[in-house]
């Protein structure tokens, strides 16, 4: 009987396991059910008006921790957000989970048993899907008097606008002033002989700057047009990825060894080229073609079924703070929404956001939205 | 209790194996076919009852046609080719002994764990028109040289699977060719057999079933292929899962994303029935320790051998990792640790930047809790069905094999549909993570041990018992020695696996517990070259951290390996 360890460990372990995920699923649950709000303060959302009072003296907030569920490109600098909870005693968990459009369809799916209070990340694309599933309660933040009109698209109030970042063309201006040709001016300037096999777009069933370009076509060349003009596309021999990252460090002149000196991207994307450089050059090796901008709004939604709607409209209000705003610009690399807030020196310099850019009705991308992507990969990719 | 002879056991013998398969089945149960069962019921009912319609309108479209014959063909192709080219390798690298063969054996398994994004950046590299061989044909021929360009074909995705399966054949193959007894080889040359025939008669036959293992996992993967087909393949090409994934995170249109998951499992299965029959008519063998069987190469031709296959290796999986370090180390004016440093300075304090430490920190914690979660299942599935006499054992063995073949989207999805009911919402628990791990991890333990314990002699558990052994007794110092060896293959493989795993984590991970995949994935998501040359950085050090925990690994001797 010299040696039983080795039969020994495995079934201990396999104890220990069992034991741990037993014990695991409950111990991470006091956070939503010690202290549960009575359910008749909740129905009340109209009059929790959210005036700032830093900690509630009629319930113990300290304790509250609300889920924030959000895409994967969601970002906020540490101190930002505790200084949220500094104020307020509440502790704010973020959920990412996958890209934009995966996050809402696992936010609709599991409506019944929500895995967090809040959704940031409907963007205007989305924003109609994200209406009928019936998710959001309304709140009317009182910081939506910084926010210019043109940003708030649900006059419910369900979805709060949050930041906007255009999805515009990228050109790496080396490329264009090496080959002496001039840089396209708008979409129709891509149609041309001379710019065959420049260009590298993102997929629209897959990617959502890909999707956002693709109703940039729509808006500019109109639905009747729009597939004639990608036809043209194709035959300029487009090339299609399947994501932002494949066609940004994988085909893009600037950024890649890449042979497409014009990629789908966005508005801040100079001056991220200029900020994650080391030493910061004095001009972004890259350009927007301000016609091909098209309008992407970001917003966040207070979910129906949370028991905390107190604690998600204090957030709602922070997320519009100038704090929080003028964070985004470094974070997220979008600009923020409200008026009263300074964007960081890289983004005077650096980038564009067209005061007229591209914009379809979110209404009718949301009937649209599938037909147009099937009529786009037969037309582009069959 | 258990002195009895050999005959008198059957009975205890049946609820021995019906006593393996708690842990395995329960495993099963409620973390892969619960969670599939509820998203494809939720699919299935869009209206909350069963609609036929939904699934005949799916399989009249020609384009779910196509794209079930491209992924059924593609994967065939992956396959013979992996074998093809694994196979070889698997006999250099388990039987031939050379300076750096270990370092070599564990190196080979990196692939296996890199991110594809990161992958499909240096393939992209290496078969544009910019690449080496381009520049070479360039130079041999002056402009008229033919351009090689691979991006987005076909060819590009087989070279992929390749690099990515390669080290599948030769640590599944090579696990048990090293144990193998030389002699019985050596007694065929005796007889007159040529080299070829002694191996085609004698190796072969015994190495079926490993081989059929191998292939069976590599069929698996790559007829489940996602990033490879999405990046290297282009837009146009699209395999199932591909599909499902398309239907469930972008269009929502879950009754689409349920028939075609249910496709994708009808086809596994079938694969898997195929595979079973494969893996009957099993000799057995003796086997011996790893350093009796491998040998100095000797005579030319098996010099010639070997440093073929070292080309391979050099052609095929190295070149896109040093691509890699090479991207990793690049700066604008000449080479540097830049990235390095700036990944361990931190600068940026948000909430989702990671600090490397704490990323690697991670990975490593979580990949040796799925390490451990795997052997203890796959290790008791395996030992059940060696005991067991009946199918159940066999069939168990093979359902543990269905997660491989199933959409990390359908698993993912189903966790959140399936793991949030009460009592337990196991959502947002850490244990998820190791867990979606143990499921992909899991089947590779199976298929590196069952080969290995079918091939030990009855006879010597019947003569231990015969001399009053326990069955824990039997197995400690029958089974346990042998075994040992494949045990450790098939711990490193779990670990590999579970480090670098990526498309189930991705759903079930919180933000506090970061991987370095996720890292990498993040970096990449933005522009600035800072990005990109850290993102290159992180994934160096992940195929360092791979490659390291390897080697550890391999060099641990668990039992008494090769007593006789």
């Amino acid at each position: 009987m010299k040696r039983t360890r080795p039969i020994l460990v495995p079934l201990l372990l396999s104890l220990a396991l069992v034991l741990a995920a037993c014990g695991d699923g409950p111990a991470d649950e006091p956070d939503d059910t010690t202290e549960e709000p009575d359910p008749t303060d909740d129905a009340e959302t109209d009059d929790g008006e959210a005036e700032d009072d830093a900690a509630a003296p009629d319930e113990p907030a300290d304790d509250v921790t609300i889920r924030l569920m959000t895409h994967d490109s969601f970002d906020v600098s540490t101190d930002v957000l505790e200084a949220f909870t500094t104020e307020t005693g509440i502790d704010v968990e973020v959920v990412p989970m996958g890209d934009a459009g995966t996050a809402l369809n696992q936010a609709i799916l599991t409506a019944d048993q929500p895995q967090g209070d809040l959704l940031f990340g409907v963007d205007t694309t989305f924003l109609s899907r994200a209406l009928d599933a019936d998710l959001f309660q309304s709140y009317e933040s009182p910081r939506l008097e910084a926010v210019p009109e043109r940003y708030q698209l649900d006059p419910e109030h369900r979805l709060t606008p949050i930041d906007v970042g255009d999805v515009c063309l990228n050109y790496d201006v080396g490329w264009f002033e090496d080959a002496g040709i001039p840089v396209p001016q708008d979409l129709s300037d891509l149609l041309d002989e001379q710019y065959e096999g420049l260009l590298a777009v993102q997929n629209p069933a897959t990617s959502s700057p890909g999707l956002a370009f693709l109703l940039a076509t729509i808006d500019h060349f109109g639905e009747s047009g729009y597939l004639d003009a990608w036809e043209t596309l194709r035959d300029n021999d487009v090339l299609v990825t399947d994501g932002w990252t494949e066609a940004y460090y994988g085909e893009f002149t600037a950024a890649s060894d890449g042979d497409r000196p014009i990629v789908v991207s966005y508005a801040s994307s100079p001056p991220a080229e200029v900020f994650f450089a080391d030493p910061m050059p004095d001009e972004a090796p890259t350009g927007v073609i301000e016609a091909s901008c098209i309008r992407q709004i970001e917003f966040v939604g207070i979910l129906g079924s949370t028991e905390h709607p107190d604690e998600a409209q204090q957030l709602v209000d922070f997320m519009l703070s100038t704090t929080f705003q003028e964070d985004i610009p470094l974070t997220m690399f979008v600009f923020p929404v409200v008026d009263d807030a300074e964007l960081p020196e890289v983004f005077v310099e650096h980038a564009v956001l067209p005061d007229d850019p591209l914009d379809l009705d979110p209404e009718v991308i949301g009937q649209n939205r599938e037909e147009w992507i099937d009529e786009w990969t037969r037309t582009v990719l069959r | 209790m258990t002195t009895g002879t050999a005959g008198a056991r059957p009975s205890t013998r049946r609820w021995t194996t019906v006593a393996l398969l708690v842990v395995p089945v329960v495993f099963l149960g409620v973390f892969f076919v619960n969670p599939v069962a509820t998203i494809v019921a939720t699919g299935l009912r869009p209206e909350g009852s069963f609609d036929p319609a939904a699934i005949g309108r799916v399989l009249r479209d020609p384009v779910v046609a196509r794209v079930a014959w491209f992924t059924l063909w593609q994967a065939t192709l992956s396959t013979l080719l992996t074998l093809a080219i694994g196979l070889p390798g698997a006999y250099a690298l388990s039987r031939l002994r050379f300076r750096g063969s270990a370092l070599l054996r564990a190196s080979v398994t990196v692939p296996f764990v890199l991110p594809t994004v990161v992958v499909a950046a240096a393939f992209l590299a290496l078969l544009g028109p910019e690449s080496p061989i381009n520049t070479a044909l360039g130079g041999l021929f002056g402009t008229g040289a033919p351009t090689i360009d691979l991006r987005r074909t076909v060819t590009a995705i087989l070279i992929a699977h390749v690099f990515f399966n390669y080290a599948v054949v030769v640590r599944t193959v090579g696990g048990l060719w090293s144990l193998l007894d030389p002699r019985l080889e050596d007694a065929a040359r005796v007889l007159g057999a040529s080299r070829w025939s002694a191996f085609r008669e004698v190796s072969l036959p015994l190495l079926r079933p490993a081989i059929a293992s191998a292939a069976a996992i590599v069929f698996l993967f790559t007829f489940t292929s996602f990033g490879v087909v999405l990046i290297l393949g282009g837009p146009g090409r699209a395999t199932i899962e591909v599909e499902i994934h398309r239907a469930t995170t972008q269009l929502l249109d879950l009754p689409l994303a349920s028939v075609l998951a249910l496709l994708q499992l009808i086809a596994v299965v079938a694969a898997l029935v195929v595979y079973g029959r494969l893996q009957r008519r099993v000799t057995t063998q003796p086997l011996v320790a790893t350093t009796a069987a491998s040998h100095p190469p000797q005579t030319t031709g098996e010099r010639t051998f070997l440093a073929a296959n070292l080309l391979v290796v050099a052609l095929l999986l190295a070149a896109p990792l040093v691509v890699l370090v090479e991207r990793s180390l690049a700066i604008p004016d000449g080479y540097g640790f830049t990235h390095y440093r700036a990944l361990f300075a931190a600068t940026r304090d948000t909430v989702l930047a990671v600090a490397p430490w704490q990323a690697i920190r991670n990975s490593i914690g979580f990949a040796i809790a799925a390490t451990i979660v795997a052997v203890i299942v796959g290790g008791l599935a395996a030992t059940a069905a060696v005991t067991g006499r009946g199918r159940t054992a066999g069939v168990v063995d093979r359902a543990l094999m269905v997660p491989l073949g199933t959409s990390a989207v359908t698993i993912g999805f189903g966790f959140l549909l399936a793991l949030g009911r009460p009592p337990v919402d196991l959502r947002g628990s850490p244990w998820l993570v190791p867990i979606a791990q143990a499921l992909i991890a899991t089947p590779f333990v199976v298929r590196t041990l069952l080969p290995v314990l079918r091939s030990i002699d009855e006879r010597l558990r019947e003569a231990a018992a015969v001399l009053g052994a326990t069955p824990r007794r039997i197995w400690q110092e029958v089974d346990l020695p042998i075994v040992g060896r494949a045990l450790l293959v098939a711990a490193g493989f779990s670990f590999a696996i579970a480090v670098g795993e990526f498309g189930a984590t991705v759903f079930v991970a919180r933000a506090q517990f970061p991987t370095m995949p996720v890292a990498i994935f993040r970096l990449l998501g933005r522009p600035g070259i800072a990005n990109f040359g850290q993102a290159m950085a992180m994934s160096t050090i992940l195929m360092f951290v791979t490659a390291s925990a390897i080697l550890l690994i391999d060099r641990l001797r668990v039992g008494q390996v090769g007593r006789f």
